[in-house]
């Protein structure tokens, strides 16, 4: 359908974006890449009285690397972090999801603020984010405050994000010496959301498992950590029999939803698969990375 | 909204609503048909166009934003009449029945052999992903991107 009659902003700098965020709060949506915003205005899902598009506002676009984090500007061009060489070199899991988003001609225009404002749970970003413990930074008029990812994911398409606050900035740590990963999904077609994703990532220090994260896409209403197969990793040397109890394990941690592209059962069945191809490849990559 | 932009070379003026996309500006206000309206929510592809040397989806961008950006449609691809290496490549594979599809999969083919003019199969079946035809089963495209590839690089 064609969209609905909206206001529209253009601001040109970050304090003229949240002073108008300010102003006209939950009647307004923030326009990013609009990858999701304007099918969900097509489809009658969104209704704001004024959309606020950002792709003219100075500074919120790049990628620079300090101090152990890796910190993208919330407009950067999802292509833009995927060809980023700091990106590839320092959040190899991020630089992994990013080919798997979408269609080539979506990472034209969609953007890694924008995925992660969205919050919907079957993309590839929010399970890469809450994995790593990614950092947020919103800005609104009364200042500046950090989100760790643990608690940014509040629901289905829903954050921490007030209504007068913009997300500027998405920091990642910077993978450690020994790290090895792995974003695995399993999709209808190459580009579809997918029926289950899984990020993971496997620290190695002398050959055992010293960090483990795991966080899966597509099971919840948010993206959900496998808090209770980190547990069981950590301490452990890699090996078939410790990746399929973690498979097992897996399960007990989700819940999945059903619906016409599979049941609660099956997504828990392909879960369990991706948590063994993710781990072995994870533990396999992790010597490649010194 | 006042705007000016560039497309298919000749600079342009319209005074799209905010709501108003690319894809309808294009049709609807410089009359460039070319360029299809599918799904309208970004699921086809058929409204794929180049901006600023990109490929991307008409119907997810407003025609607002699009002002003072470099935009091609199917129109820029062939101005004298005369089809280019992919059009002739494409039309020599049979890759099109009914040509709704036809010019979002040769615009988002045309972006994707300038950024990988060596690409192999499995690439351009990725790239081309994202567009939907109801036809041809895919495999005529495939070819033909394949086909305008090689003949790029005897040329």
């Amino acid at each position: 359908m064609k969209l609905p009659p909206v206001d529209y902003e253009a601001p040109k700098t970050v304090p003229e974006a949240v002073e108008l965020l300010g102003e006209h709060l939950d009647q307004a949506s923030v326009l990013a890449g609009g990858q999701s915003l304007i099918p969900l205005l097509a489809l009658r899902l969104a209704h704001p009285v004024v959309l606020i598009d950002i792709n003219g506002v100075d500074g919120l676009s790049g990628v620079s690397a300090t101090d152990g984090w890796v910190a993208i500007g919330a407009m950067t061009r999802e292509y833009v972090a995927e060809e980023s060489q700091t990106v590839a070199d320092a959040v190899p899991l991020l630089a992994a999801a990013l080919p798997m988003i979408g269609h080539e001609a979506i990472r034209s225009r969609g953007t890694i603020g924008g995925s992660l404002a969205h919050a919907d749970p079957a993309a590839e970003l929010p399970a890469v984010a809450l994995a790593l413990d990614a950092e947020f930074v919103v800005r609104s008029q009364s200042g500046e405050r950090v989100i760790p990812a643990a608690d940014w994911f509040e629901g289905y398409l829903t954050t921490s994000r007030l209504p007068d606050e913009l997300l500027v900035e998405v920091r990642f740590p910077v993978a450690r010496r020994g790290t090895g990963i792995s974003f695995q999904e399993v999709a209808r077609r190459h580009g579809d959301f997918a029926v289950v994703g899984l990020a993971a990532s496997l620290t190695l220090s002398d050959g055992a498992i010293s960090d483990a994260r795991l966080a899966f896409s597509g099971v919840s209403d948010v993206p959900v950590r496998a808090v209770g197969v980190e547990d069981l990793l950590v301490g452990e040397r890699p090996s078939a029999d410790l990746f399929d109890e973690a498979a097992r394990r897996a399960t007990e941690d989700i819940d999945p939803p059903a619906d016409l592209h599979g049941s609660s059962d099956y997504r828990k069945k392909v879960a369990a698969a991706l948590v063994r191809r993710g781990l072995r490849a994870a533990a396999d990559n992790a010597g490649e990375r010194k | 909204m006042d705007i000016t932009l560039r497309i298919n070379g000749a600079t342009c003026t319209g005074s799209p609503e905010a709501r108003t996309t690319l894809a309808d500006f294009l049709r609807d206000d410089l009359n460039l048909t070319g360029t299809h309206v599918g799904c309208e929510h970004g699921v086809c592809g058929a409204c794929t166009v180049i901006v600023d040397g990109r490929a991307v989806r008409s119907c997810l961008m407003l025609a607002v934003q699009a002002a003072g950006s470099e935009v091609t449609t199917i129109e820029g691809l062939a101005p004298d009449g005369e089809l280019g290496t992919l059009q002739q490549a494409m039309w020599d594979s049979h890759s099109f029945q009914c040509g709704f599809c036809t010019p979002g999969f040769v615009m988002q083919a045309t972006a994707f052999l300038r950024a990988h003019p060596d690409a192999g199969e499995r690439q351009v079946r990725a790239a081309l992903s994202g567009n939907i035809c109801r036809c041809t089963g895919y495999q005529s495209i495939i070819d033909g991107v394949l086909l305008a590839a090689e003949r790029a690089r005897q040329s």
